[in-house]
């Protein structure tokens, strides 16, 4: 008998005669198939316009800044303007989404911009993301042949290009959202990335410190497109 | 050749823990800090109790079909393209895992946190074979250099001062020179001890070969495996190597997303405070063909190792658990005696309940004792989980199979015998309190007590104030308000 055949015949055993029950393999399919939600808080069930003020106190108050702009063209000026301010070399690692490809990019002839994946010498990335949460304040990304995980994680900056429009509620909100756009769960992608903040710790006597392993500081470029 | 037990000298490694000036320091913070913070966030969320209630409901009904679901994750798991490989003991999951890290003729490993790897004692194992694990966590990190097990399921390294730190650093890499630092002893600013961590760590993700991680859920409905992190250690862990291991146990389970959702919002609250742990991550597969990132290849080690047979049995609801550290942040034992005294991978009040069964009654009999029975683990616990219940059954089960002492059952038949015969049980303590007031009469208290040397090493006992039991003065003054 496979170890994996003795587990079941565990657990099987431990279930006694509700194992008999015809009715389990009709619960499990259908609570997957109709994925009900469970209790959502009434924080993030409020209008869109509230739910992009409420994202963006909830990034604010974890050291996340947020440039606001009214337009696209508007986002390669305040990318130079944060590398300057943080005195960072002109120099970028981009993810090759077509929203940051189509970037007015050469209206700043000295940016240095170059697409790909996070490599050890990247200082300042940036990439889109695919829904902020208002709830608490956080970024959902995913992995595809465009956004390269590992720029969410290797540079010491993650700067993120996204829309108002992209703002929801709650996560099972950006989940459904996600559901929407791959359809079938055969194109759900490697990795999903949930970010609250910049990566911090407080291992060494619980004293919070940020940038531990990931970023040490997350920026958003936030383009007020209004509601979806 | 797991962790090294030692629970069955919990009351030497107590002792021993209670007159440890860095150990109480620490546990301020954990008493302190920690348990407030879940207390203020919890608080901003006014439907915090009624998500504990979905929560708990949640895993009550993958505990009952959970064998369907586990069928429906390796299936998702395997269509993403992943393997998943099943191990009933912590032999096998370290042959499993060995054998994947030499396909890849692996040297270098590097590892995000895990307590399932602590319970089959990897590390040890796969340096044994040539293979170095490296630590990636901050906390892990720092009790690997110190060759320590963890104290806390959440914080390992939290029984370590920043000057412990700084000079296991100084120690580990003498030749590191931060911005500024050239001769002179090592800052021991949190601070400045992070960064050195990270640059020491940094060329590790990029070194390894393969990456090892946990995973907090299971998802039946894609197939995926899930991180909750603050460092972002276990993305570099899992995203860099050509090979991501996830290691995790069975009972990790949940049907979908939405379940997901719920039990992220009471995770982060329970455990730090956080309303939302950095980062969150959901794994499933290797990279897709037209990826420019991530692992080739993608492995779960799903470990049992005694979890299937709790099924149906008193101890079904530790099943429940999410590893969120609420009880030993909120126990006055743990915070008496620290997390080294469980001698364990899993300390404090789940530790109490779950290592009798893991590591057997006999070697871990002493930590269901390890209670005050305050209850506060309980009403903490997110999911619920009736530790104090659990303790209990443990001691009901350790006097029923005599591996308590037999001085100390004797002395529990005895008393139970007299409780349950009244006049016998009064007559004892009359003749009790009669003698210690005649004793104790001059000085008013004893500094020494046979059989009672726990209390008079620490204090006097006060002698009774008059002859009179208990049950005599009440009588007699029901009588009189008559």
């Amino acid at each position: 008998m496979s170890s994996r055949d003795r587990i079941f015949a565990t657990l099987r055993a431990g279930l006694k005669e509700a194992v008999n029950d015809p009715g389990r393999r009709a619960a499990m399919l259908e609570r997957i198939k109709t994925h009900p939600r469970n209790l959502v808080p009434q924080r993030a069930q409020i209008p869109h316009a509230q739910q992009v003020a409420l994202f963006t106190a909830k990034v604010e108050a974890l050291t996340v800044t947020v440039d606001s702009v009214p337009s696209e063209k508007d986002v390669p000026g305040k990318i130079a303007d944060y590398l300057t301010q943080h005195n960072l070399p002109a120099r970028l690692r981009v993810a090759p989404d077509p929203l940051l490809q189509n970037l007015p990019w050469s209206d700043r002839p000295m940016l240095q911009v170059d697409y790909g994946h996070g490599r050890s010498q990247d200082l300042v990335s940036v990439t889109p993301a695919f829904a902020g949460i208002a709830e608490t304040g956080t970024l959902m990304l995913h992995s595809s042949s465009t956004t390269p995980t590992t720029l969410h994680f290797v540079p010491d900056h993650h700067l993120v290009v996204m829309k108002e429009s992209q703002i929801t509620g709650s996560l099972e909100d950006a989940f459904q959202r996600l559901r929407d756009k791959l359809g079938d769960v055969d194109n759900w992608p490697r990795t999903v990335n949930f970010v609250t903040g910049p990566s911090r710790t407080a291992d060494i006597e619980g004293v919070p410190v940020l940038g531990a392993h990931g970023p040490r500081r997350l920026h958003i470029v936030l383009i007020a497109d209004g509601t979806p | 050749m797991s962790m090294e037990v030692t629970s069955q000298f919990f009351e030497k490694n107590a002792s021993k823990a209670l007159k440890d000036p860095n150990l109480r320091k620490a546990m301020q913070i954990i008493g302190g800090p920690m348990a407030s913070r879940r207390v203020e966030t919890a608080r901003e969320l006014p439907e915090f109790e009624a998500l504990r209630d979905e929560g708990v409901k949640i895993r009550n009904h993958v505990l009952q079909h959970i064998d369907l679901y586990l069928e429906r994750f390796e299936q998702q798991l395997t269509a993403r393209g992943g393997k998943l490989h099943w191990c009933r003991t912590p032999r096998e999951a370290r042959e499993t895992i060995l054998a994947l890290c030499r396909s890849r003729d692996a040297k270098l490993v590097t590892k995000g946190k895990s307590m399932v790897t602590e319970e089959i004692g990897l590390n040890a194992f796969l340096e044994e074979h040539g293979i170095t694990p490296v630590e990636t966590d901050l906390g892990e990190y720092i009790i690997q250099l110190a060759h320590e097990p963890p104290s806390h399921i959440i914080g390992p390294a939290l029984h370590k001062t920043r000057e412990q730190v700084a000079e296991l650093f100084e120690d580990h890499h003498p030749d590191y020179e931060l911005n500024g630092r050239k001769a002179g002893p090592r800052s021991t600013e949190p601070q400045v001890l992070v960064t050195e961590a990270r640059h020491v760590l940094r060329d590790r993700y990029f070194q390894a070969d393969v990456g090892i991680t946990g995973a907090n859920f299971l998802i039946a409905e894609t197939g995926a495996t899930v991180i909750v992190t603050n460092e972002g250690n276990g993305d570099l862990t899992q995203s860099l190597p050509k090979m991501h291991i996830a290691v995790s146990s069975i009972e990790k389970v949940i049907p979908n997303l939405e379940d997901l959702s719920t039990i992220l919002r009471i995770l982060a609250r329970s455990a730090t405070g956080q309303e939302m742990s950095c980062y969150t991550t959901l794994s499933c597969g290797p990279k897709r063909p037209e990826d420019i990132d991530g692992p080739e290849e993608f492995h779960v080690v799903l470990v049992d190792n005694g979890r299937s047979e709790m099924l149906g049995t008193e101890l079904q609801p530790l099943m429940r658990c999410i590893r969120c550290g609420a009880c030993m942040n909120n126990c006055p034992v743990y915070h008496s005696v620290g997390g080294h005294a469980y001698g364990w991978v899993y300390p404090g009040p789940i530790g109490a309940a779950l290592d009798p069964h893991m590591i057997g009654l006999e070697t871990a009999r002493h930590l269901p004792n390890a209670s005050t029975f305050c209850g506060k683990c309980e009403e903490v616990c997110p999911m619920r989980i009736p530790l104090p219940d659990i303790m209990r059954y443990w001691r009901e089960q350790a006097h029923e199979k005599q591996i308590t002492p037999p001085l100390q059952r004797w002395g529990v038949e005895l008393w139970a015998f007299a409780a349950k015969t009244p006049w016998l049980y009064r007559l004892g303590t009359r003749i009790a309190i009669a003698a210690l007031n005649m004793l104790g009469k001059d000085k008013g208290r004893f500094a020494k007590m046979p059989l009672a040397s726990g209390w008079t090493d620490g204090r006097d006992l006060p002698a009774p104030q008059s002859a009179e039991t208990f049950m005599s003065q009440y009588k007699s003054r029901k009588g009189s308000r008559k």
